[in-house]
């Protein structure tokens, strides 16, 4: 064990000791996701660095501190890329906080190999966990059955079961040509062909509506791609102005994000239809997620995702006293908390960040 | 399939137990009356439960006597057998419900089953447990086919949900060997891969929800219809736990469309090094192909005249590497693969120009298992995964130790994801032939493990690679995976002492890799 890591695992030996909590925050690129958690500051980015990458393996491994940037820049050069696409929200971003935030981008809901999220293509993970312990999960293996897979785990767990220190996860190529359609159509007839399409083999690979139009790129083989383009139809996209329009999305910079009026995360089943509250949305992943900008209390934006057989997570501005993220059903609430109490006995790693009593 | 041996210690337990339930045979389950005092204490426990459980169950839905129990006495890992306490055999989820909660009321451990397909003995009865059958929940309660979903039972077969998707022009990817057989409950709970899982993901890419019910019968459900379900994702423990966390009582997959066409390319090799090369070569390229299997000389000479699948006997290695897709798109891609593996000197290159060829080619592959059991009287089947740059160094190992065991060994494999199965031939007749195949076996695993790699890909670790842990996890993981299990099933009473090794087994094993002894069997944990 190098010193940064043995570092981190004496810090929080003694942390744990004093049962002084501990607020894990790398870039803090991501302050504004989830709840409020206090503690003193505990910031990972001595541990970084690329630990191994060998692109005919389709794995790259790198500390948690790790520029995010700086990783997707190298697996740029090697025509590879993380084909959860994730979001950076600002230039500090690290790997560490993009697992352990678990938010994916415009791919995640596409054909083919790239399909899934951030939980989907963490193969490894090493952890250091409230006793000041580092633990290993999974490998840098495609195929791991030995064990639970804790490094999925946390993928998404906002750093409450410990300080992830070092992840492995499965890359991609690049895909050999992409293009963008677009479409004019209303928001119930986009979400019916956005199903009917993924519901035949096409090269989707993002999709978004917003304000009546209908953007869809297509990913993958020339002649795959070239022949749905024929299939679809729809208007051209020129390729550099959708580059910039699909980080736009992803980075959250697009107009619809703008403005001060709280913004939720309805997760929904892809065919759902239009959810009931009337505000401004955008639409995501074939329908699977969409965006809403509305003042309505948490209490009505939850039944409204509920009512679509979803559920919904305030994910910027707004009043959090009711949680960022939907309540857990009891049996789900005390595997929580039992899983809380066996990695971080002393309770001291971002109390309260996910649910109020984690 | 003949695969294995019964081992001297399983046989001796099995004794042990079939003593026991002759005791049992001769009463029916009555009120307890003074002769039976003398009965084992087990046998008094094995009557309680069996009335109990007849209360909600039909009575063939309840087994007890030795014949009955029999044939759940092990999976398809069969060098592991125990018959179980009790067989029970619901149909509803709340049959399962109250059996649960009958079993965590009187702490009888619970071992969920499927199809009884598994390799590593993760549904190996529990002496002293209650084996629970999900086989009769066998119905697809639902197809989505506008949301691209379908929702079933655990005992549904693999292959089922295909068939039955299949009008919509839609599949469920994961296809493990045994998917004419295997459940999906089985699938969830090993994590099941296939051939074409390099492309189209595991189980675990797969499943969007899983509806179950916690060692105490408490309905729970993992994931959803919507992505990101609130909270950890509990989801990605409970695939792969190996029915350790949760009994799986409802399943909804994830439904791919079906590609218009797949081609496939046979390449043959004068170097098992040089295809390993030839693998990289293609991902380096940027290709993903839909299957990428390969088979050395020995598992290509072992099943040819088995399949007849036309493979290349002089060759050293056979690479299966195929594409799917749009017309269009196969033969862009096939035009590139071919192009890749010539440069990486493949000395044979042939392209199926029809669906009959293309599946003639992967007969071969497909038959490997079946086969091997025609060679030899026994087969032991391994499932390393290593990284894929260590493909030909492995291979090259494996066979520099077959004179060391005098064993045959060839392999099949999933090249794309390094997963390997190396067959060891033995002859299960030979108590020598049968300790020297184990060792073997236990040999190439701790290779895959020093290569960076790990004992179990696909077939999970059950009962047979409890050992294999020690030397991939430290002690503090396996302590948290005590944890994880802990968390779900705080009694301890769900699928115990597979998957993690005690502290106790390990000091054991490594003691026995110092003194190169034989791995006995251990007692299994007692209730």
């Amino acid at each position: 064990m190098d010193q940064a890591l043995s570092q981190l695992c004496e810090t929080v030996r003694a942390a744990s000791e004093s049962r002084t909590p501990l607020l894990i925050r790398a870039g803090g690129t991501k302050d504004f996701y989830g709840n409020t958690a206090e503690g003193t500051l505990l910031d990972p980015r001595r541990v970084a660095g690329i630990v191994d990458y060998e692109p005919t393996e389709l794995v790259v491994t790198a500390r948690a501190g790790t520029s995010l940037s700086e990783l997707e820049q190298l697996l740029t050069e090697n025509g590879q890329m993380l084909a959860f696409e994730p979001p950076h929200f600002g230039a500090n971003a690290t790997i560490g906080g993009c697992i352990a935030a678990g938010l994916s981008g415009p791919r995640r809901v596409s054909f083919g190999p790239t399909y899934g999220g951030v939980r989907d293509f963490v193969l490894g993970a090493r952890l250091v966990d409230g006793r000041g312990e580092l633990l290993s999960f999974g490998g840098t293996v495609m195929k791991n059955v030995a064990g639970y897979d804790v490094s999925r785990l946390l993928a998404g767990s906002m750093g409450i079961l410990g300080v992830i220190a070092e992840v492995s996860i499965k890359v991609l190529p690049r895909p050999i040509s992409h293009h963008t359609l677009c479409f004019e159509m209303p928001e119930v007839a986009a979400v019916y062909k956005l199903n009917e399409w993924a519901g035949r083999p096409l090269p989707l690979s993002a999709s978004v509506w917003y304000d009546g139009a209908l953007y869809l790129r297509l990913a993958g083989a020339s002649a795959a791609v070239s022949a749905a383009r024929l299939q679809l139809g729809g208007e051209d996209f020129d390729n550099r102005q959708a580059d910039a329009f699909w980080t736009s999305i992803r980075e959250q910079t697009h107009p619809f994000f703008d403005g001060d009026a709280p913004l939720w995360r309805i997760s929904v089943p892809s065919t759902a239809p239009v959810l009931s509250i009337d505000e401004p949305s955008l639409i995501e992943w074939n329908g699977s997620l969409r965006w809403l900008r509305t003042n309505r209390s948490a209490e009505q934006v939850r039944e409204c995702a509920r009512q679509a057989g979803g559920h919904a997570t305030l994910f910027r501005g707004g009043d959090r006293s009711a949680g960022a993220f939907t309540p857990l059903t009891p049996p789900i609430a005390a595997i929580h908390r039992r899983l809380k109490t066996q990695f971080d006995p002393a309770n001291i790693f971002n109390r309260g960040r996910l649910y109020p009593d984690l | 399939m003949r695969r294995a041996y019964e081992g001297a210690g399983a046989a001796g337990r099995r004794t042990r137990q079939s003593f026991m339930i002759r005791a049992m045979d001769s009463a029916t389950p009555a009120p307890s009356s003074p002769a039976e005092r003398s009965l084992p204490v087990d046998a008094i426990r094995q009557r309680s439960l069996v009335a109990a459980l007849r209360a909600f169950l039909p009575e063939d839905a309840v087994l007890f006597r030795e014949e009955d129990t029999r044939p759940y006495e092990c999976d398809g890992l069969t060098l592991f057998r125990q018959l179980p306490m009790i067989v029970a055999l619901p149909e509803t989820e709340d049959q399962i419900r109250r059996i649960l909660r009958l079993c965590h009321e009187h702490k009888v451990p619970v071992v969920p089953r499927g199809a009884g397909t598994g390799l590593s003995g993760s549904a190996l009865p529990h002496h002293a447990g209650l084996l629970l059958s999900l086989a009769k929940l066998n119905r697809i309660l639902s197809i989505d086919a506008r949301a691209r979903t379908a929702t079933v039972q655990p005992g549904v077969r693999n292959l089922a949900i295909s068939e039955a998707a299949a009008r919509h022009r839609l599949y469920y990817a994961p296809d493990p060997s045994s998917q004419i057989a295997c459940t999906i409950g089985g699938n969830v709970a090993e994590n099941s891969g296939g051939v074409h899982c390099l492309k189209y993901g595991l189980t675990v890419h797969n499943v969007l929800r899983v509806r179950g019910l916690t060692s105490d019968g408490e309905p729970v459900e993992f994931g959803g219809l919507a992505p990101d379900a609130p909270g950890l994702d509990l989801l990605a423990l409970v695939v792969g736990s190996e029915g350790m966390l949760a009994v799986v009582t409802e399943v909804t997959v994830r439904l791919v469309p079906v590609a218009q066409t797949a081609r496939c390319i046979m390449a043959s090799f004068a170097d098992i090094g040089e295809a390993g090369d030839a693998v990289a070569a293609l991902i380096a390229d940027g290709i993903i192909p839909a299957g990428l299997e390969m088979l050395d000389q020995a598992a290509s000479r072992l099943v040819e005249p088995f399949a007849n699948a036309g493979y290349d006997l002089d060759a050293a290695a056979v690479l299966l590497c195929e594409s799917d897709g749009t017309p269009e798109e196969v033969a862009e891609e096939i035009e590139r693969m071919s192009a890749v593996l010539l440069a990486a000197r493949a000395t044979r290159i042939q392209v199926s120009n029809s669906e009959a060829e293309r599946l003639r080619f992967w007969a071969g592959r497909k038959n490997a298992f079946p086969a091997a059991g025609r060679a030899s009287p026994a087969y032991y089947c391994m499932d390393g995964t290593i990284p894929r740059r260590r493909l030909g160094e492995v291979l090259k190992a494996i066979q520099a130790l077959e004179p060391k065991y005098r064993l045959r060994c060839p392999n099949v494999f999933h090249a794309g994801d390094g997963n390997l199965h190396p067959l060891i031939l033995f002859d299960d007749a030979d108590p020598d032939s049968v300790a020297r195949a184990e060792a073997f076996g236990a040999e190439i695993l701790e290779l895959c493990v020093q290569m960076g790699g790990t004992v179990t890909g696909e077939h999970g670790v059950g009962v047979e690679k409890l050992d294999q842990m020690c030397s991939q996890f430290g002690r503090p993981t396996l302590d948290a995976f005590l944890a994880v299990k802990g968390a779900f099933d705080p009694a301890g009473l769900l699928n115990p002492g597979k998957v993690i090794p005690t502290l106790h087994r390990c000091a054991e094993y490594g003691r026995m890799r110092v003194h190169g002894g034989k791995i006995r069997f251990p007692e299994l944990p007692r209730f």
